[in-house]
């Protein structure tokens, strides 16, 4: 088998699982539909690791397998193809080894649902899309397989379509998504228009040529390079759940969680700072745009922590330290650190995939109850799940000793973010504030880790015989805020014995193997990722210019930096101790008093509220107006029905044409409307 | 193969003189109507085979008309006919068309058979004629001549309100051929031809190409439907038959593109040029007032009627970019908006001929009674909303990049369209698709039968085939295409 038609194989091997289990699931029995899928998916993983090995180990040099044209108009040329090199390599690497733990995860965790094929079906369909991202070798495949993913998430979100609540979810992530894609579309044409290719291979070799041009977008003249790279990281924010487009994420949590952990922690969201980071020859030369991304991510790194401090639901704290690390991500690449980015989003595809099947663990051991406040005192219960909880939460918070240099899998990603924005910071004041910012987040994930391993599994005990009245107080969560979600507990089987159990192995086996991951991801690959081997690893991939040196200043940082972020993580876990610990119930004090701050932050910045108010009002109101005043009263009041109706008055002789009048006024105000419009885009040409 | 393009036009009328013989000799009965459904199938179907035989013949790389035939007629008017890249894919599209509808009207009709079938036969002549004809006279005949069968389709077999509708349907396109029919003896008199062929390649003076620039643009602006003439189209849709909506949003409406990239772009081109930034503004304003609008429809054919208008705005601003991305991106989005709507609008049909309700509030939960049918909505659903890999998506991103080559600021209002489709769409599928089912009334509906599968299948093929690999298309459109954008960008540099 030659390495294109190998990994052309790898990729449609889910498309193929998908569409037997989706199409003939019903007909071929669970048991069938399952096997074939989560077959196909290990088979896809073993391979990927195999095309990872070649690729970085030099036995494969980079290459495209070409399959067939996609869309080719003029210079618009773009073809189905499977492009190879370390950068997808490595998220080829991810994507199928967490689908295929999330694969068998699922074997025990949907046991009684009664859609298991079509979910399965979804996953794999998703796995496939998503291989079609990270192996495009054009715009138009990238946006293919972003969109794919989309709506393989769109779907999986509303997988209990019966649910109110998960269908808002479903169309929300969708729609968000949308404007982001709506930016993505833009910046592909500017990309075009500018370059006259939307092919990676021959995009690239363009770019040195045009810094330092402008580009005319719109009436004005905006900095050529930046205003593509503006343009398409719109898309990144939308996909990626960055402030401003991040409110879809934490609803997706409505799906189920095995979902929650591969699609919305581990791969689909990181699909942006996989793209920032692809075309790093672009945001290498912008460097405006490059500080936007430092920015946004900063911004979001911080914001998404501080909202984390006040959530209840178990998966919607995961949900925002999602949100927050994603940031890190992207002001990493913002920073210069493209390595650092992917290094974290390598590691964090473990122990956040393993933070998330964990928490599915405890909703399954709690007969499906996601609100922490109605845990505690599990881990004698659900002794793995609270070891490999454990392992994850300290592998977010980056726990490790800088002296030894020895760490948990963040300790390597999150500190070389870190101290990649201070370097880079000495001469970037976008990159100095995101450093300042990723510190405080720093403890602040540290809190909210805590805060949620001490509510689940320490304390008292809120389950059981009494456990009714404890969780019965929240009546202040604003309309839009929905609290917790509980997934539909399927007739689970165990009579009505209200005590937590611990998950069977099929579920257990996936959580072992990613805790591994989350130990030893980060010292096994440190030195390749972003140490002195990097650039034998990542064999140009990522474009660092000239003169970015940042990764080779966090070798030589000072001892204070290299102690800073244990330090903030260490007052943070003492911080969560103290205030779940000794003093429980202080949480619960603080939220029943309903301060301003805590307000806040529980209710998430009020972005729902914001966003409900001004684009789904203004577009219900908008759709009436053009509806009912536009089409029926002035076109067809003039139009069809104004004639007949003008004749009808007239021939009665009254004065009633007066009335008539009106519609006729605005009449010409619409024709202005579009006369004026119609001038502008003449004139603005 | 001369006379190729005639047997099929005519083929759907040897189809109506068999049910007309029918009439005259059957006693009127079941089995009577039973023979006219199978009669109309296979005519429809004997088209489709000789469309296929067409388009197998056609050849790709000639960029001008094939398959020509010319017979002198009358007073120097000829009757001629001929297809080349632009057209020979909407001869495809009718007759792929036609023979869906007749199986779609299989049990939904039960008054008048006979005559509903006679009009949709002589409606495919009338539309093959459209895209064959190659002087101006006969395609004015077969373009107004379409109204009349559409007008009975509506006004005898529609809904409640169907009076109403075909009326206003009549007299919006109606005004617009008044305004077409005057440019045409005009154009004859000044050219001295009417031979579409020759009129290509006549300059007419600039002043004289903005007044039949608009004459025409009236006809077809009303026909495609452009903002603000749109307001026909909801009405006429929700009143007729499913299959006549299938005609009317799958062919019908593409008649107004194909007259832009017939007659605006290539006759008159300053006029095209000089009005473009009103086709733009009129364009954009489809896109975001009609989404809007659609998103706030309470009856599902309303909504897709709507998101029609909506899809035409891609259409036609990709036109008059005038590049190659454009107008190609704007011809496979003709084709794609074809497939796609019809399927919608066969979808509808579905559900409207199990409860005969189009009211949104009264459907909910279908997919726990009817699992195929929403995998097949929500595929069609996913195309409307233009998502890669549908074919919906290649036009709508073609054309937007088209549009941006010329004017950034249509190509940003015109993306917001990409945002707003999703909205309406998948909101309707979540009302009438989703949820718990909670109408008692629904609580017997089947899902798909094998005459419904039959129908749907070679729309999901099409629909997947050309999103996955569009080639298929512009394999064929290419020539044709890239000569029209030649010579339009040469008569505006003369």
């Amino acid at each position: 088998m030659t390495p294109q038609l190998f990994v052309t194989t790898l990729v449609f091997l889910p498309l193929i699982g998908a569409a037997i289990a989706g199409l003939t699931g019903r007909r071929i029995g669970d048991i069938l539909s399952m096997t074939i899928t989560t077959g196909l998916l290990i088979v896809a993983c073993a391979m990927s690791w195999s095309v990872f090995v070649n690729v970085v180990g030099g036995a494969w040099a980079p290459f495209t397998a070409h399959i067939c044209q996609f869309i080719q108009v003029g210079d618009f040329k773009s073809d189905w193809a499977v492009r190879i090199d370390s950068l997808s390599a490595v998220m080829l690497v991810v994507v199928t080894s967490v689908s295929a733990l999330v694969h068998i995860y699922s074997w025990g965790y949907m046991v009684d649902d009664d859609s298991k094929p079509r979910f399965f079906a979804y996953l794999s369909f998703f796995t496939f899309a998503m291989l079609a991202l990270v192996t495009a070798a054009d715009f138009m495949q990238l946006f293919f397989g972003w969109e794919g993913v989309g709506v393989a998430s769109y779907l999986l979100i509303g997988f209990w379509f019966k649910k109110p609540t998960a269908n808002a979810a479903a169309i929300k992530a969708f729609v968000v998504n949308r404007v982001g894609d709506f930016g993505f579309a833009l910046g592909i044409m500017t990309v075009f228009w500018m370059f006259h290719t939307i092919r990676f291979a021959e995009l690239f070799p363009l770019i040195a040529s045009h810094a330092g041009q402008t580009w005319r977008f719109g009436s004005w003249y905006w900095s050529a390079l930046d205003l593509a790279g503006f343009l398409l990281f719109i898309g990144a924010m939308g996909k990626s759940a960055q402030f401003f487009l991040h409110t879809w994420l934490p609803d997706a949590m409505e799906g189920p969680t095995p979902v929650s952990a591969l699609i919305h922690a581990a791969t689909m969201v990181t699909a942006g700072v996989y793209m920032v980071c692809l075309l790093s020859p672009l945001y290498e030369h912008a460097p405006i745009a490059k500080g936007i991304v430092c920015l946004v991510g900063a911004v979001t790194c911080l914001f998404a922590a501080t909202v984390g401090l006040a959530q209840n639901d178990i998966k919607r704290v995961v949900a925002y330290s999602t949100c927050s690390q994603l940031g890190y991500m992207f002001f990493a690449a913002g920073a210069g650190a493209y390595q650092a980015s992917m290094f974290h989003l390598f590691t964090h595809a473990f122990f956040k995939a393993l933070l998330f099947l964990g928490a599915g663990s405890v909703i399954v051991g709690m007969h499906h109850e996601q609100d922490m406040r109605k845990m505690g005192a599990l881990w004698n219960k659900l002794p793995v799940t609270y070891l490999v909880m454990v392992i994850g939460t300290l592998a977010i918070t980056g726990v490790g000793i800088p002296g030894l240099d020895i760490g948990f899998a963040g300790f390597y990603s999150k500190d070389a973010i870190i101290n990649a924005a201070w370097v880079a910071g000495q001469h970037n004041p976008i990159a100095y504030f995101a450093f300042v910012l990723g510190v405080i987040a720093a403890g602040l994930t540290s809190f909210y880790s805590w805060r949620l391993i001490f509510m689940t599994f320490h304390g008292h005990a809120k389950w059981g015989a009494h456990a009714a009245h404890a969780a019965a107080s929240d009546d202040h969560a604003s309309h839009a805020q929905i609290e917790t979600h509980s997934e539909p507990d399927v007739s689970h089987g165990h009579g009505h014995d209200h005590v937590p159990h611990e998950s069977p192995a099929v579920m257990v086996l996936p959580l072992l193997v990613l805790a591994v991951g989350a130990v030893a991801a980060g010292a096994v690959f440190v030195e390749r990722f972003v140490g002195p081997e990097r650039a034998a690893f990542w064999k140009g991939a990522i474009f660092t210019a000239a003169d970015n040196h940042v990764l080779d200043g966090i070798e030589h940082i000072p001892a204070w930096l290299a102690w800073l972020p244990l330090v903030v993580t260490a007052i943070g876990f003492v911080g969560a101790w103290w205030a779940y610990i000794p003093n429980e119930g202080l949480g619960a004090r603080i939220a029943a008093r309903q301060g301003p701050l805590w307000t806040f932050l529980y209710n998430k910045w009020f972005f729902d509220e914001l966003y409900d108010f001004v684009f789904v009002k203004g577009a219900k109101l908008l759709g009436d107006l053009f509806w009912k005043g536009g089409d029926q009263k002035i076109i067809d009041g003039l139009g069809p029905d104004g004639v007949s109706a003008v004749s009808y008055m007239a021939g009665r002789g009254v004065g009633k044409i007066q009335t008539g009048y009106l519609y006729h006024y605005a009449f010409v105000m619409l024709l202005g409307v579009a006369g004026l419009l119609t001038w502008a885009l003449w004139s603005w040409r | 193969m001369t006379g190729l393009l005639s047997l099929i036009t005519y083929t759907p009328l040897i189809g109506v003189a068999a049910i007309l013989l029918l009439r005259a000799v059957a006693p009127d009965g079941a089995g009577r109507n039973e023979a006219a459904k199978w009669i109309a199938l296979a005519t429809t179907l004997a088209t489709l085979a000789l469309s296929v035989l067409l388009v197998a013949q056609f050849d790709s790389a000639e960029p001008g008309f094939q398959f020509q035939e010319d017979i002198a007629w009358f007073a120097g008017v000829h009757y001629r006919m001929g297809v080349d890249g632009i057209s020979v894919l909407f001869v495809l599209l009718t007759a792929f068309l036609m023979p869906l509808c007749i199986l779609a009207s299989w049990k939904s009709i039960e008054n008048r058979l006979l005559e509903y079938m006679v009009c949709f036969l002589v409606l495919e002549t009338l539309m093959l004629g459209v895209f064959c004809a190659l002087d101006l006279l006969e395609f004015y005949l077969f373009f107004e001549g379409g109204l009349i069968p559409m007008f009975l389709i509506i006004g005898v077999w529609g809904g409640k309100r169907r009076v109403y509708a075909a009326y206003k349907f009549f007299l919006y396109t109606l005004l617009g051929s008044v305004l077409m029919l005057a440019a045409i003896l005009a154009m004859w008199g000044v050219a001295k031809t009417t031979s579409i062929p020759e009129l290509m390649a006549f300059h007419f003076p600039p002043q004289m190409q903005i007044a039949l620039w608009l004459a025409f643009f009236a006809s077809f602006a009303v026909k495609m439907p452009m903002w603000p003439v749109h307001t026909w189209l909801p009405d006429a849709h929700v009143e007729a038959p499913t299959a006549g909506s299938v005609i009317l949003a799958g062919i019908m409406l593409k008649m107004g593109g194909y007259g832009f990239l017939r007659f605006s772009l290539p006759m008159f081109p300053q006029a095209s040029h000089y009005f473009t930034p009103l086709v733009f503004a009129l364009s954009v304003i489809a896109v975001v007032y009609t989404s809007l609008v659609a998103f706030r429809q309470t009856d599902i054919k309303k909504l897709i009627a709507y998101s029609s208008v909506a899809h035409m705005g891609f259409v036609t601003m990709g036109i008059f970019s005038g590049n190659a991305q454009g107008v190609q991106g704007a011809i496979f989005q003709m084709l794609s908006h074809g497939v796609i709507s019809g399927a919608l609008f066969l979808c509808v049909g579905v559900v409207y001929d199990r409860m005969h309700t189009r009211e949104i509030a009264f459907y909910g939960g279908l997919v726990n009674r009817m699992p195929w049918y929403a995998a097949v909505f929500m595929l069609f659903t996913l195309g409307n909303v233009g998502l890669p890999g549908t074919s919906g998506f290649v036009g709508e991103i073609l054309t937007m990049t088209g549009v941006y080559g010329v004017s950034t600021w249509t190509a940003l209002i015109a993306a917001t369209g990409v945002i707003l489709s999703a909205v309406y769409a998948l909101n309707l599928y979540r009302n009438v698709v989703f949820g718990e089912m909670t109408n008692p009334q629904l609580s017997a509906i089947a899902d798909l039968n094998w005459r419904e599968i039959v129908i749907f299948a070679p729309l999901i093929v099409g629909t997947l085939a050309l999103g996955v690999y569009p080639k298929l298309v512009f394999a064929v459109t290419t020539a044709s295409s890239d000569a029209l954008v030649a010579a339009y960008h040469a008569a505006l540099g003369a």
